[in-house]
């Protein structure tokens, strides 16, 4: 563990920097691959809505059922005359049984209910009815939508205020994709969608947003004052940034992926909890693709976009103009030079160079550069 | 709110951090003692983990009234059914409102669900009934109930024909009794007015004798009923009401149960209504309902008040009953059509929540069931265990990496979490009796991810606090510099985070509010906790010598954070080239 400490260090020292922007195209790619992959999922397998979308009722048993699970199932469906889908609770089906039954009302239930206490033998109070109304699901799923909405509106509005619109750009694509992304991997791997996993997904707004802020908060700082100065481009502060924000990232997000992934595993996996599995997939998936965009996507678009900046355009020739110069004297730029050779320890060039350089630069808080003198 | 946010500079920091940190004890103790004071030791266990019946109505949205589903009149509903819920004798049923248009009533396990979900789902009835006999609401004494009860069952054999409703009249008076003379007066009325109203051909003519055709053992145990109803009794109160149809004659108690009622069949419906009002008569300086009816009702209530007009007294008036209770009883003086007023000694609340009712038929929305779930705990309390287990196990591998990676500094990372865990727990234990929060499943798993959220926040002091000592600085004024920028970031991105919390507490239903709720709860306990206990801690941490010295194990050590004096090898001297440069 200690060898991410070291790590800590050495990105702080800019021994290893990862040119995070200078390769954003590679990543926009993975990205745009990642959601068109999710979107085909989508629009190919769909959803696999669960029952409280679909509308129907629920059985459960306390106790394992006399007869096969295929006989349980010819009885629920004979007793409903509607597709039943029957699982066993626990090891074995020593917890009992869930017998889903779509399309029952609760006049319904309550008759198949009597019937299949008789025909699996358990007597009717051991055996639970959930009764579930479609619009109960759909009326979940609008309200989600519409708090998606609202908190997206206000989200920007915030982003836009506190930092500037660009960023607050930045953070919606981030904030879609990831959610495109969580969609996409349930489409895909034909997981459920109940209640549980809007609540998931609902959740990946907040999160997703708050590692992106994280990275754009110390951004901002990096970049305050840009223009002053002739050393560095804006894309370059931005990629100093996100390395010095990485062990950070790395950390919040194992941190906050452990319990999730206990959940999920744990919780779920091992000791077959229905809606623990349901919120914890959606996050855990949500949670690493929200530390990803947060990377690899939003921060390398407010570089994109703020390079389109007139003053920052400007700034940018001015750099590489004085750049050019001093290359071709081959002398004041020495030192950074040499930074380069022997920092940018994985082969990048030049923006790994700038890494280290607005280290000590940005390490300052943007203050005077108060450092080590 | 003490020092924390003013305390920027290095010098502020110096005398706070047990001022702050006495607060957030004083604050973790008196919760504490809260709990056991208030003897809700633990948080109250929502339908899914406690078991229960949990049914969710629905208001409809009715034609022509596209307002009708607002802010009243879903209170106006909540306060019905829970005296529904409850008038059943079950206790702490709960009945609320959820998002805009959403009634949840979560009824706990032990009571008769099928009962509780007839009760719950029907709209309520409300009827105009002429009134027959008005007694106080006890029970009236021995003596008189044995007399009125034999003196009706003999008008009543009569009766089964509608003309012999003449026959009725006089029977019982001979047979009253001083005592029960209100009773036996009562059922001269109710067979009198039925030819009358025959001749003016209004509707309840012809329900009037279907009335009066109930066989005799009918009419005598009706009569026995309001002889022995004790409207002080909540039960008995209610249960008058129960399955009576609205062509029968019935007994019912006022709502406050200090008088009770024989009542005639219903004359209008509550459906008859088209509007009411409550209004503030300027002259009289007095509260009265305005009311107007529908084509249909005007007539109905034509018919009845001419009817009533010419009655004596108590004979004059006619009961508002809702849901077999009387809410009100005016008299008639005159008779009535299209409009008409109630006036009487009210305040502006009861104009208007009878107004209410009156518009509104009842239940001033009709809902209809969404779900009804049985719940058991046993389910819930296995779903419960697994996600504390598997929270345990999560909480014990983020500390395994907090301690591998931070070491020394992980102690106060632990710390904080512990205060942020006992400062959930006995908020969430107190919210529950203080605004009815109970902890479902989807809040456990918040409370289980805001770990993680939490635990960022330390995070990002500690990263800073490591910048600053590879900066070169000795650790007290590390602290001291990383705190400022590591608030703002706190802040603001949990800012994010809350904002995230209440747009879904207040947009959505159901599971996800409950969720919501707790990941806000911990959003702002977080920022609580960092200011007024991570801080405080870290400053007083920063003066021992383990820390401030900067032990290989305190997480602190500027060697292995790679400090740069004096760690100065070859190739920082070149790093350090720029800066001179640069300045």
């Amino acid at each position: 563990m200690s060898r991410l400490g070291d790590l800590g260090a050495r990105l702080y020292r800019g021994e290893v920097g990862y040119d995070f922007i200078g390769k954003r195209k590679l990543w926009y790619g993975v990205s745009i691959l990642i959601t068109i992959t999710a979107i085909v999922g989508l629009a190919v397998s769909g959803l696999n809505l669960g029952i409280e979308f679909k509308g129907g009722a629920v059985f459960t048993t306390d106790t394992k059922a006399k007869i096969s699970l295929s006989q349980v199932r010819e009885d629920a469906v004979a007793a409903s005359g509607h597709e039943a889908i029957v699982q066993e609770l626990g090891n074995g089906g020593s917890d009992g049984l869930r017998i889903q039954i779509t399309e029952v009302d609760t006049a319904k239930a309550d008759q198949i209910k009597s019937q299949l206490s008789e025909d699996l033998g358990i007597p009717e109070e051991q055996i639970n009815a959930d009764l579930v109304g479609p619009s109960w699901g759909e009326q979940i799923a609008n309200k989600a939508w519409t708090g998606l909405g609202i908190f997206m509106v206000l989200v920007v509005v915030y982003l836009a205020i506190a930092f500037e619109w660009r960023m607050a750009v930045a953070a919606l694509i981030a904030l879609i994709h990831d959610i495109t992304i969580t969609v996409g991997v349930y489409a895909l791997v034909g997981f459920e969608v109940t209640p549980g996993t809007v609540i998931g997904l609902l959740t990946i707004l907040g999160y997703s947003l708050y590692d992106t802020v994280v990275v754009f908060d110390s951004l901002k700082e990096g970049t305050k004052g840009i223009t002053k100065q002739t050393r560095w481009t804006y894309s370059e502060i931005a990629n100093r940034s996100i390395n010095g924000t990485l062990v950070r990232s790395i950390n919040t997000t194992v941190v906050a992926l452990l319990p999730v992934a206990g959940l999920l595993f744990i919780g779920g996996g091992v000791l077959g909890a229905g809606t623990l599995n349901d919120i914890s997939l959606s996050l855990f998936v949500g949670l690493a693709a929200g530390a990803y965009s947060s990377i690899f996507i939003a921060t390398p678009l407010v570089a994109d976009l703020k390079e389109r900046e007139p003053q920052i355009k400007a700034l940018k020739k001015r750099i590489l103009a004085k750049r050019a110069s001093a290359a071709a004297k081959g002398e004041s730029a020495e030192s950074e030079r040499d930074d380069l050779v022997q920092d940018g320890s994985d082969g990048d060039t030049e923006p790994a160079g700038a890494v280290v350089g607005q280290r000590r630069q940005a390490g300052g808080h943007g203050r005077s550069p108060r450092n080590h003198r | 709110m003490a020092a924390p946010k003013k305390g920027r500079g290095s010098t502020g920091g110096q005398g706070r951090p047990g001022r702050s940190l006495a607060l957030i004890l004083i604050a973790m103790v008196a919760l504490t003692g809260g709990i056991f004071l208030s003897g809700h030791t633990t948080p109250r266990l929502g339908i899914d983990l406690a078991g229960g019946t949990s049914i969710t109505l629905k208001a409809k949205s009715q034609p022509g009234k596209p307002d009708a589903i607002n802010e009243t009149n879903m209170n106006t509903a909540v306060g019905i059914i829970e005296r529904r819920v409850n008038g059943l004798g079950v206790s702490e049923a709960e009945v609320q409102t959820q998002g805009a248009s959403n009634i949840i009533v979560n009824i706990p396990k032990g009571t008769n669900s099928k009962q509780a979900r007839e009760q719950v789902g029907t709209t309520a009835q409300l009827y105009f009934r002429p009134v027959l006999t008005v007694a106080d609401g006890a029970p009236t004494p021995e003596g008189s109930a044995s007399p009125s009860a034999t003196g009706s069952a003999k008008p009543s054999a009569k009766a089964t024909e509608p003309e012999t409703a003449s026959g009725s009249k006089a029977t019982p008076s001979d047979g009253a009794t001083t005592q029960g003379r209100a009773v036996t007066d009562a059922l001269k009325k109710d067979a009198t007015p039925t030819p009358k109203a025959g001749t003016t051909g209004a509707p309840e003519s012809s329900k009037s004798p279907a009335a009066t055709e109930a066989p005799d053992p009918a009419t005598a145990a009706l009569q026995k009923k309001f002889t022995e109803l004790d409207c002080a009794d909540k039960e008995a109160r209610v249960a008058a009401g129960v399955g009576v149809k609205p062509e029968d004659p019935t007994v019912a108690c006022s709502s406050e149960g200090d008088a009770k009622y024989l009542l005639g069949p219903a004359a209008v419906s509550g459906t008859d209504v088209d509007d009411a009002k409550a209004q503030f008569d300027q002259q009289r300086g007095i509260w009265l309902v305005s009311m107007e009816f529908t084509d249909k009702g005007s007539k109905k209530f034509q018919t009845i008040t001419k009817k009533l007009s010419t009655q004596q007294s108590p004979q004059n008036q006619f009961a508002i009953a809702l849901d077999g209770e009387v809410v009100s009883a005016p008299q008639v003086n005159e008779a009535l059509s299209g409009s008409a007023e109630i006036s009487g000694s009210f305040t502006q609340q009861s104009a208007e929540s009878l107004a209410n009712v009156l518009s509104y038929g009842a239940l001033p929305l009709s809902f209809s069931e969404e779900t009804a779930t049985t719940v058991t705990a046993a389910l819930g309390g296995e779903q419960l265990k697994a996600g504390l287990i598997a929270g345990a196990i999560g909480l014990a591998l983020v500390v395994i990496y907090l301690v591998a990676y931070y070491r020394g500094l992980s102690l106060i990372a632990l710390l904080s979490l512990l205060a942020s865990g006992i400062l959930t727990y006995t908020i969430m234990a107190l919210l529950g009796p203080a605004i009815g929060f109970a902890l479902n499943l989807p809040a456990v798993c918040g409370a289980i991810v805001a770990i993680g959220i939490t635990a960022d926040s330390f995070i990002v002091y500690f990263e800073r606090i490591r910048d600053e000592i590879r900066e070169g600085r000795t650790l007290r004024p590390a602290v001291e510099r990383a705190w400022p920028r590591a608030r703002r970031t706190i802040l603001v991105s949990d800012f994010v985070s809350f904002l995230a919390a209440a747009v879904l507490f207040l947009v959505t239903v159901g599971k996800v509010q409950g969720f919501a709720f707790t990941l806000g709860l911990t959003t702002v306990l977080d920022v609580v906790v960092v200011f007024f206990f991570t801080k405080p801690v870290m400053t007083l941490m920063a003066r021992t010598k383990f820390f401030g010295g900067g032990h290989p194990w305190s997480g602190l050590d500027p060697e292995r954070l790679g400090a740069q004096p004096p760690l100065r090898r070859s190739r920082r001297v070149n790093a350090r080239t720029d800066h001179p440069k640069e300045a």
